[in-house]
């Protein structure tokens, strides 16, 4: 079992595509370094575009590099990219360009850099754009799987990863099937429903309220944020009656916002909602934060005992 | 040296430019009176420009629009699209009483461009600052390429207060882009007044020369110059180029001329039947 950052994966899965897929050109914003984009200019450096610290002119420049034949992969951290939303909207989204917007460094887990580093809110704003396909990789396996199928897949997409590492909890030879809940776990008396990096903690999570409760935990990864799967989810709101999601992103309009979009028409489960809750993040280690929010292990497993209770 | 071997797929004629100008202003008022709504100050500043480019420059086939050798041409100050719509129809890539259907509902001619909905339009614009941005990434996919393909970029002045448009004008002479070719409609109006009242842009020239731009300043209502200046653009030196444009806005009707008023303003029928004959006139030869 690997333990990697998912930017180090999907970079590492894109370089190794490139020569495969000579229409796949990239883009960086002085971060290639830290996104590990420079791992596609290493093995092919005509195609990697070296773009400065003007986000929003990469976001336009990987428009127009698209409108001509290219698919276009655009990498900055998160909030950096996500936060050019007009640029985003109608350069990308209202074009249709085949852009591949990669957020880095998502949520409280990028740790001791801080707040302005960090993006809780690209979620919420990609998932609102008409067109935006929106995907969150739970590991290596899953990461590269994405990455295949991002360079056969014409469109925009939003993909976002991580800065810390993350455990493989994918078997090789996993399909990444877009717009499809990914099972990890059956159970029965609740769900968890994780995405990122917290598909992995929920799966700890499980085996702890299993070990020291006796319960019968589902836990499900969520790899595609926008399309979500709504026959999935309106299939688990039949299998237990509590769902809990859990996201290291602002519990507003996130994954869990959109599994709440869902229920609410589908009726069935209680959800409960877990994630950043509207709060701004903090310098800190990444499991010094995931304990703060309750997103590691131990805290899933306390905020899934009192959801059931409440 | 190589202005003739890039002579456009059209070979138009430069001496009908200004009976054909006439006629596109006329289209213009036309399309933005029956709409009730649009923006005649601007696009009557840009329409000599265009209509030159298209005319006499640009490499372009209107039966096939997504001709991947075409140059392109990118609306960056998008409300300016009846400009653009007007000479898209005269060229033949969509029918001529489409124009009348401006900003209606069901109507490909949205207000700002669309792509995807009208051949010939090849990007969305209308938020300012953009378009040069994705001229430069056609610019670049061209290069890549090996294809002998120009990205021709119109802004406005106003849009020059989008910090974006610097962000692109750094990187594009970065690059040594010179199959990109930025046109400064410089007609000294934005919707809330004059520029220099605004936000003035100082010496435009310096600036685009200071970031590593070919400049040339001209009449950009003078189609020979227009022509000229077209011409001189295509050099490749290894450096982007940027023609600035001096134009007024509203040109061609006298009470539009220079007025911000009518930056986003649409005639009455009485102000209409007034631009038509001014133009008319004007138009005589």
């Amino acid at each position: 079992m690997t333990n990697a950052p998912t930017r180090q994966s999907f970079s590492a899965a894109l370089a190794e595509r490139g020569p495969q897929y000579p229409e796949v050109v990239v883009l960086d914003a002085d971060l290639s370094k830290s996104t590990k984009s420079e791992l596609f200019r290493k093995v092919c450096p005509d195609r990697f575009f070296q773009m400065g610290i003007c986000e929003q002119n990469m976001i336009g420049a990987a428009a127009g590099l698209a409108m001509s034949g290219k698919t276009a992969f655009c990498f900055s951290f998160a909030c950096f990219v996500a936060g050019r939303f007009e640029t985003i909207k109608i350069s990308v989204a209202y074009g249709g360009a085949n852009v591949k917007i990669i957020g880095t460094h998502a949520g409280v887990g990028v740790g001791a850099d801080g707040y302005s580093q960090m993006s809780l809110e690209d979620i919420a704003l990609m998932r609102s754009l008409p067109a935006m396909r929106v995907y969150q990789p739970a590991d290596d396996i899953e990461a590269a799987a994405l990455c295949e199928h991002l360079c056969r897949t014409p469109g925009p997409a939003y993909v976002r990863l991580t800065r810390q590492n993350v455990p493989t909890i994918h078997a090789d030879g996993y399909v990444f099937r877009d717009g499809e809940l990914d099972e990890l776990r059956s159970g029965t008396d609740l769900a968890l429903f994780g995405t990122g990096a917290t598909s992995a903690e929920c799966l700890k999570a499980a085996d702890r309220l299993g070990d020291s409760q006796g319960l019968s935990v589902a836990v499900v990864n969520v790899p595609s944020i926008k399309p979500i799967d709504v026959d999935g989810i309106a299939s688990w709101a039949k299998r237990v009656p509590l769902i809990v999601t859990v996201e290291d992103h602002n519990v507003l309009a996130g994954m869990g916002s959109a599994v709440a979009e869902v229920l609410a028409e589908v009726g069935g489960a209680r959800l409960l909602r877990h994630g950043v809750h509207d709060a701004f993040g903090e310098s800190g280690s990444a499991a010094e934060l995931y304990r703060k929010h309750r997103l590691d292990a131990d805290g899933i497993a306390e905020v899934a005992v009192a959801a059931r209770t409440r | 040296m190589d202005s003739e071997q890039h002579d456009s797929g059209q070979g138009g004629d430069p001496t009908s430019l200004p009976s054909l100008c006439t006629q596109l202003r006329i289209d213009i008022l036309e399309m933005i009176h029956a709409a009730g709504s649009g923006h005649p100050g601007g696009s009557l500043s840009a329409i000599d420009v265009i209509a030159t480019l298209y005319e006499c420059q640009l490499t372009h086939n209107p039966h096939e629009p997504d001709w991947p050798d075409r140059d392109r041409f990118i609306l960056s100050k998008g409300h300016g699209a009846p400009a653009l719509y007007a000479v898209l129809a005269h060229r033949g890539y969509f029918p001529r009483a489409r124009l009348s259907s401006l900003r209606t509902f069901g109507s490909e001619l949205q207000g700002h461009p669309v792509v995807g909905t009208v051949a010939g339009v090849e990007a969305c614009t209308g938020s300012l600052g953009q378009g040069l941005s994705i001229a430069q990434g056609v610019a670049l996919a061209a290069r890549l390429d090996g294809r002998d393909v120009r990205a021709y970029c119109m802004l406005g002045d106003g849009e020059l207060q989008e910090g974006q448009v610097w962000e692109a004008a750094l990187s594009a002479a970065a690059y040594g882009l010179d199959g990109l070719v930025a046109i400064l409609d410089l007609n000294g109006g934005q919707l809330d007044g004059h520029t220099a009242d605004i936000l003035p842009l100082g010496d435009v020239a310096a600036k685009w020369t200071s970031f590593g731009w070919g400049v040339r300043s001209i009449d950009g209502h003078d189609h020979a110059q227009i022509l000229d200046a077209l011409r001189w653009a295509k050099g490749r030196d290894g450096m982007p180029k940027v023609i600035i444009a001096n134009t007024v806005k509203g040109k061609g009707v006298p009470f539009m001329e220079d007025q911000v008023a009518w930056h986003g303003a649409a005639p009455t029928d009485e102000q209409l039947e007034q631009a038509l004959a001014a133009l008319r006139g004007e138009g005589a030869p």
